[in-house]
């Protein structure tokens, strides 16, 4: 059982285009009996907020390759990536790196 | 963990975790250190950095920006100026979306103290013939010269900060004030630059429809990113002669480098890898494009950008949104990123492949200076037509037997009777025009002769000739002009051989 869990999810570096536009979004997720982790925020993500174009966001039940993911600020990879248990007031940002130079 | 105390905060590579003070020492060491190893850019040289807006350049300026501005033994020493070309006509854009992105570009640009030039996709069709001429660069050794030059700098400033140290502050401030003064005395030059180059900050609308009538007649995706880039490259080589740049600053980063070699690979570029990924590119001749941002990652570069708040601004692209297998530099693109997810080496094994490529002149060739240049990407022609196993060769011989087909048309002249009087320049279709019918009806085969491999397969996307913007066309049709009155003036040349080297008359003298 996992209780509602407020988070800040961020795009940048272009994936707002799959949002329309909008960077900043500030979610509650309710309560569920699985775990809050990325892995579940992502498919939440999928069905809740992505406008258009999924494949170029998520691949698999990961991120597309060139998505950077980042956790209050730091490497996703240091906290587990997909596996790590969201918190409340956590935020979660994601930068695509795929566009521009 | 590089420092054991601060909290880590990012991976690189496989396994190399920073913190945030470490990986900011590792970022900027790493851009000084891409300039000090290959020693290409003087003190006090005109430097342009090309700015897309986007997160490699946008790390690129801010890196020269606190490298100029550091305490002035470690200063880097060159000046500066930004150009931002506005694409916005050919990634489809309305005129009110692109004047919002050059408002907030200029916003960005005004915090920089570096004189800027914005200038617009649609003033290729401005560009003279020039820029498709390489300048021949005289032989320099390198290594003395660099050293040499920098000795002679500081030894410069040193001499001023002798001759008036009572003038206020200390001799640090002096020194500085030599800088500084250039970069206020360009910048304040700065409207008259943007207007010699860019006239008002939207050009007009029959540019734009021609550039968009160019675009929209190529085929294909990837022949479209080719083609942007090349009018990109050229319009930058413009700008930087125009303005006095020697050097020329690009934001490519290593996994777009990484990229760029494979699909140019792809591309039939194979030839010209080491100056399209390499750490300079002199094919121009007096100016150099160069990459320091190379060894970078997007990884390490977005981070960086997010941690210490690097400005940048996203514009979509020509290839925004589109599926995977639009283009060969999509497809590429996701190819080189899936590996890299499973084999997180794959990149930096591309990139040290490139660093390993070297740029050999032609055998036998002095320096390049007697070879021909493609039109378009200005890299020598790596042609021999007449062989037949090549690829290249299979195409010639694929033209020739096309043109073998129709029956020739005659000249507009009616036989007989001349159409024009002794004196006058040949037309194309005169009376007294001997060159085979082929080449005389159709400028593209002879445009197309004019061309590397890689460029021609691009140009079979492209149906049309006349979109292109005049200077193009106009280079083309001199060349090959040039190259026929070589070819009826040849028999009346004189040979050069090692008796005539001594008797310029072509016989030996009787005594």
């Amino acid at each position: 059982m996992a209780a509602p869990v407020s988070v800040q999810v961020e795009f940048g570096g272009g994936a707002e285009l799959l949002f329309d536009g909008v960077k900043k979004h500030q979610v509650t997720l309710p309560g569920q009996e699985e775990p809050w982790d990325i892995r579940n925020l992502l498919i939440w993500i999928k069905k809740n907020l992505l406008k258009e174009r999924p494949e170029l966001f998520i691949q698999g039940d990961s991120v597309r390759p060139g998505i950077l993911v980042l956790i209050n600020d730091a490497d996703w990879e240091l906290q587990g990536e997909l596996d790590y248990q969201l918190q409340d007031q956590d935020s979660i940002l994601f930068i695509s790196t795929l566009h521009g130079g | 963990m590089k420092c054991k105390e601060g909290l880590p905060v990012l991976i690189i590579r496989a396994g190399d975790a920073f913190c945030k003070d470490c990986f900011k020492a590792y970022y900027v060491h790493k851009f000084r250190a891409m300039l000090g190893k290959n020693r290409l850019v003087f003190p006090g040289e005109k430097v342009l950095l090309a700015w897309s807006g986007g997160p490699s350049s946008s790390s690129m300026i801010w890196q020269v920006q606190e490298g100029l501005s550091r305490e002035s033994a470690k200063r880097l020493r060159f000046v500066p100026g930004i150009i931002y070309i506005d694409e916005g006509a050919v990634c489809g854009q309305s005129p009110e979306e692109r004047a919002k992105t050059v408002v907030e570009m200029k916003l960005i640009l005004q915090t920089i103290a570096f004189p800027y030039h914005i200038v617009s996709l649609e003033e290729v069709f401005n560009l003279p013939t020039s820029v498709l001429q390489p300048v021949s660069q005289g032989p320099r050794g390198f290594e003395n010269t660099y050293k040499e030059a920098v000795d002679g700098f500081i030894q410069q400033q040193q001499q001023q900060q002798q001759r008036a140290p009572e003038e206020g502050g200390g001799e640090a401030v002096l020194s500085d004030e030599q800088i500084q003064e250039k970069l206020r005395q360009l910048s304040t030059q700065d409207p008259v630059g943007q207007e010699e180059v860019a006239g008002d900050s939207l050009p007009r609308p029959a540019q734009t429809t021609a550039l968009m009538t160019l675009f929209s007649s190529v085929k294909t995706l990837t022949a479209r990113e080719e083609l942007l880039q090349t009018l990109r490259a050229h319009l930058i080589l413009h700008v930087a002669r125009v303005q006095g740049y020697t050097k020329v600053m690009l934001g490519d980063s290593c996994t777009r480098l990484a990229i760029k070699l494979m699909t140019n690979l792809a591309l039939g570029r194979g030839a010209f890898l080491a100056w399209d990924t390499g750490f300079s590119d002199d094919r121009h001749g007096d100016v150099v494009m160069l990459r320091p941002m190379r060894d970078y990652t997007l990884k390490e570069i977005a981070f960086y950008n997010r941690m210490f708040g690097v400005p940048s601004v996203f514009t979509p692209a020509i290839d925004t949104k589109a599926p995977e297998k639009a283009s060969i530099h999509r497809l590429m693109e996701s190819f080189i990123l899936r590996l890299q997810a499973q084999f997180p080496s794959t990149i930096s094994t591309v990139y040290r492949t490139s660093e390993k490529l070297v740029k050999a002149p032609r055998n036998g060739d002095a320096a390049g200076a007697a070879t021909a240049r493609c039109l378009l990407c200005m890299c020598a022609l790596d042609i021999d037509s007449t062989d037949s196993a090549t690829a290249f060769g299979a195409q010639t011989l694929e033209r020739l037997a096309q043109k073998l087909s129709p029956a020739p048309v005659l000249p507009t002249g009616a036989p007989g009777r001349p159409c024009c009087t002794k004196g006058t320049r040949l037309q194309p279709g005169c009376c007294r025009d001997t060159r085979p019918s082929s080449e005389r009806e159709e400028p593209r085969a002879s445009f197309i002769e004019q061309l590397c491999y890689s460029c021609r397969v691009n140009m079979k996307d492209v149906p049309f000739l006349e979109p292109f913007p005049p200077y193009i066309l106009m280079e083309s049709q001199c060349r090959s002009q040039r190259a026929w009155e070589k070819q009826e003036v040849q028999e009346f040349l004189f040979e050069e051989s090692e008796e005539e080297a001594l008797h310029p008359l072509g016989f030996s003298p009787q005594f």
